[in-house]
């Protein structure tokens, strides 16, 4: 039997280079020894979105991108199809997940330096991946077409109104109507299903040909690619992806899964964070709820959308507030040239950068906690207080970051 | 070809030529088929023919009372206003950020300080300039969210932009424009038409 099975391998590998792919990328591909927590999280990405992929695929087979059908179908699914809900909850804490593990993964490479050079691509491919991971949430969140699929579809394409002279016509070409309507639900769900994923797909791979390009960063920010043992041309402190990691990320699926397991059958709604309570009206052209919020994973940057509330500049505050969302998001990859300490990890970076690290986390939290509650003359300014510390962890980086007492980087990775 | 990626030095000026060429001339024809797949995704002529104009009867409008009416998939508010919402309109001005309309938000003549034909009937696009939420009809006086100077108005949920009772923007919020007033008419004293200046339509 596995002679058969070598001679088979053997008949792929002058066909198609299956082997040395997989020694490549696997087996003799060699990754730091001292991954810790955070190295969970790429591989989880990984899982989450081939959930999405399958439950989605699921999902249209019973959905109705219709603006008479939508919100119907969706109750269809839930109610009459066998183990819809099963599938839709899947799908749609999937959705918040997916947040939940690309933000601790992005924040693993802000601790650890791993958008640094050489890795500078890498991250900026990264950053691709979250702007279309962001639109697949926008598209499909109108999917249901409820009240808040309704309203925050009005005010995210309102927002491409806010640019000046060309505004209107772009608002107009992104809706194919001179409102949100069905054309407009109707192409979202061309997006979602079919040309986002796609575009997804193609950069989770060159993100990880990027990453095995340049070979992981580790919780050291030092490179295992300096320190190679001279008669094997191996790095001293690498040990092969598979098993050693195939193993440990499989660990971490584990352990994943109780926990999403867990809210899919007892908090799927996760008290209206997940899914919104209003989003189960259907949508009403004539009125917006009297509380509007977007879900969890985008309130940060909502509440710099809404904070901004005088013009300046020769800007008016709503170009403002667009500009400042934007810029949240966007200004993540400049990280490669704004950090200009002579470290990568956070282990040998000194007092400056931590204390800056740590604001930077409150004012994403406490925007967030603001982006769910209605706007009042002090959430509004604690909103305006918080957005400057944001941006001010980006803005003062190439200066705190030089002037910062750092302590020496080891030689060997730690154990 | 084993460096293909960089720039041959030793490629002819002719040769140099034809590629930049062919180059641009493959970069119209791309241009060229993305146009109209591009001009799909714009209004559709179906969608360019709805929005008719709606006619609405104001007969049964009491004093304080708003009615929605649907066009062109907007919300419009028919808002009848009483003596005292009248005269709230003069003392919020202060606080406004474009109190004689001076933006081109409104027709000529719904220029003025009731921002409408008939003083106590305004006509306006229920729709916040901010970012196209539907703000809420707040006529309570001085309620505990809105502080102590509220004479009614209109208050936007999502972001926080505050009208008056004549759609007109306060300061210090991010809605920058007074609310639109739609085109419209009286074809006679109950009888208003939105969406068209002319009876005939």
């Amino acid at each position: 039997m596995s002679n058969f099975f070598n001679s088979m391998i053997a008949w792929i590998d002058k066909r198609f280079p299956l082997s040395s792919n997989w020694k490549a990328h696997l087996s003799e591909y060699y990754a730091p020894k001292n991954f810790n927590f955070w190295y969970f999280f790429g591989s989880l990405a990984l899982l989450v979105f081939v959930n999405q992929l399958l439950t989605g695929i699921f999902l249209t087979m019973n959905y109705k991108p219709d603006a008479s059908q939508a919100f119907a179908s969706v109750e269809y699914i839930m109610r009459d199809v066998e183990y819809g809900w099963l599938i839709r909850y899947m799908h749609s804490t999937g959705a918040s997940m997916f947040f939940v593990v690309v933000y601790l993964h992005m924040f693993r490479g802000m601790i650890y330096g791993s958008y640094r050079k050489p890795r500078e691509l890498l991250w900026l491919v990264g950053m691709a991946i979250f702007f279309v991971l962001m639109s697949l949430a926008f598209t499909g969140y109108i999917l249901p077409w409820g009240q808040m699929s309704y309203w925050g579809a009005q005010v995210i394409v309102s927002m491409f109104g806010a640019i000046p002279s060309i505004g209107d016509t772009l608002q107009q070409w992104l809706l194919g109507d001179f409102n949100l309507s069905d054309a407009a639900l109707n192409r979202f769900f061309a997006y979602h299903v079919v040309t986002l994923p796609l575009v997804l797909i193609v950069l989770v791979f060159v993100h990880i040909l990027a990453l095995h390009e340049t070979g992981s960063n580790n919780p050291d920010g030092i490179e295992i690619k300096e320190n190679k043992n001279p008669a094997t041309g191996i790095p001293v402190d690498g040990i092969p992806f598979h098993p050693y990691y195939t193993v440990k990320d499989i660990v971490g699926v584990v352990v994943f899964l109780f926990v999403f397991c867990g809210i899919i059958f007892f908090a799927p709604e996760m008290g209206g964070y997940f899914l919104e309570y209003n989003n189960f009206i259907p949508a009403n052209t004539l009125q917006t709820p009297d509380h509007i919020a977007p879900v969890w994973y985008f309130t940060p940057y909502y509440s710099m959308l809404r904070a901004v509330t005088v013009n300046f500049l020769g800007i008016d505050a709503k170009l403002w507030g667009v500009i400042l969302m934007a810029g949240s998001v966007v200004i993540f990859c400049f990280l490669p040239w704004l950090d200009r300490s002579p470290v990568k990890s956070i282990r040998y970076k000194g007092p400056y950068f931590k204390i800056a690290l740590a604001l930077f986390v409150i004012s994403f939290f406490v925007l967030g906690w603001l982006g769910t509650k209605s706007p009042t003359p002090l959430y509004t300014l604690l909103a305006q207080i918080f957005t400057i510390i944001y941006f001010a962890f980006f803005i003062l980086m190439p200066w705190y970051s030089k002037i910062d007492k750092t302590k020496p980087e080891p030689k060997r990775l730690h154990e | 070809m084993a460096d293909s990626f960089t720039i041959n030095e030793k490629m002819s000026g002719r040769r140099k030529f034809l590629v930049a060429v062919t180059s641009m001339a493959g970069g119209v024809a791309g241009a060229a088929i993305a146009t109209p797949f591009l001009l799909s995704m714009m209004p559709s002529e179906r969608a360019k023919a709805a929005g008719a104009p709606v006619e609405v009867d104001i007969s049964k409008l009491e004093p304080g009372m708003l009615l929605m009416v649907e066009w062109r998939g907007k919300v419009v508010w028919v808002l009848n206003r009483t003596q005292e919402m009248l005269a709230s309109l003069e003392k919020v001005e202060p606080q406004l950020a474009d109190p004689d309309s001076d933006k081109k938000q409104q027709p000529d003549y719904a220029k003025n300080r009731t921002r409408s034909i008939k003083p106590e009937i305004l006509v306006a696009e229920g729709v916040c300039t901010h970012l196209g939420c539907s703000p809420v009809f707040r006529k309570d006086i001085a309620p505990a969210d809105l502080g102590s100077d509220w004479l009614g108005g209109f208050f936007c949920p999502c972001h926080g932009s505050k009208f008056d009772l004549a759609g007109r923007v306060y300061k210090i919020v991010p809605a920058p424009t007074n609310m639109v007033v739609p085109p419209h008419v009286y074809l006679s004293d109950t009888r208003l038409l939105i969406g068209s200046e002319s009876e005939a339509a």
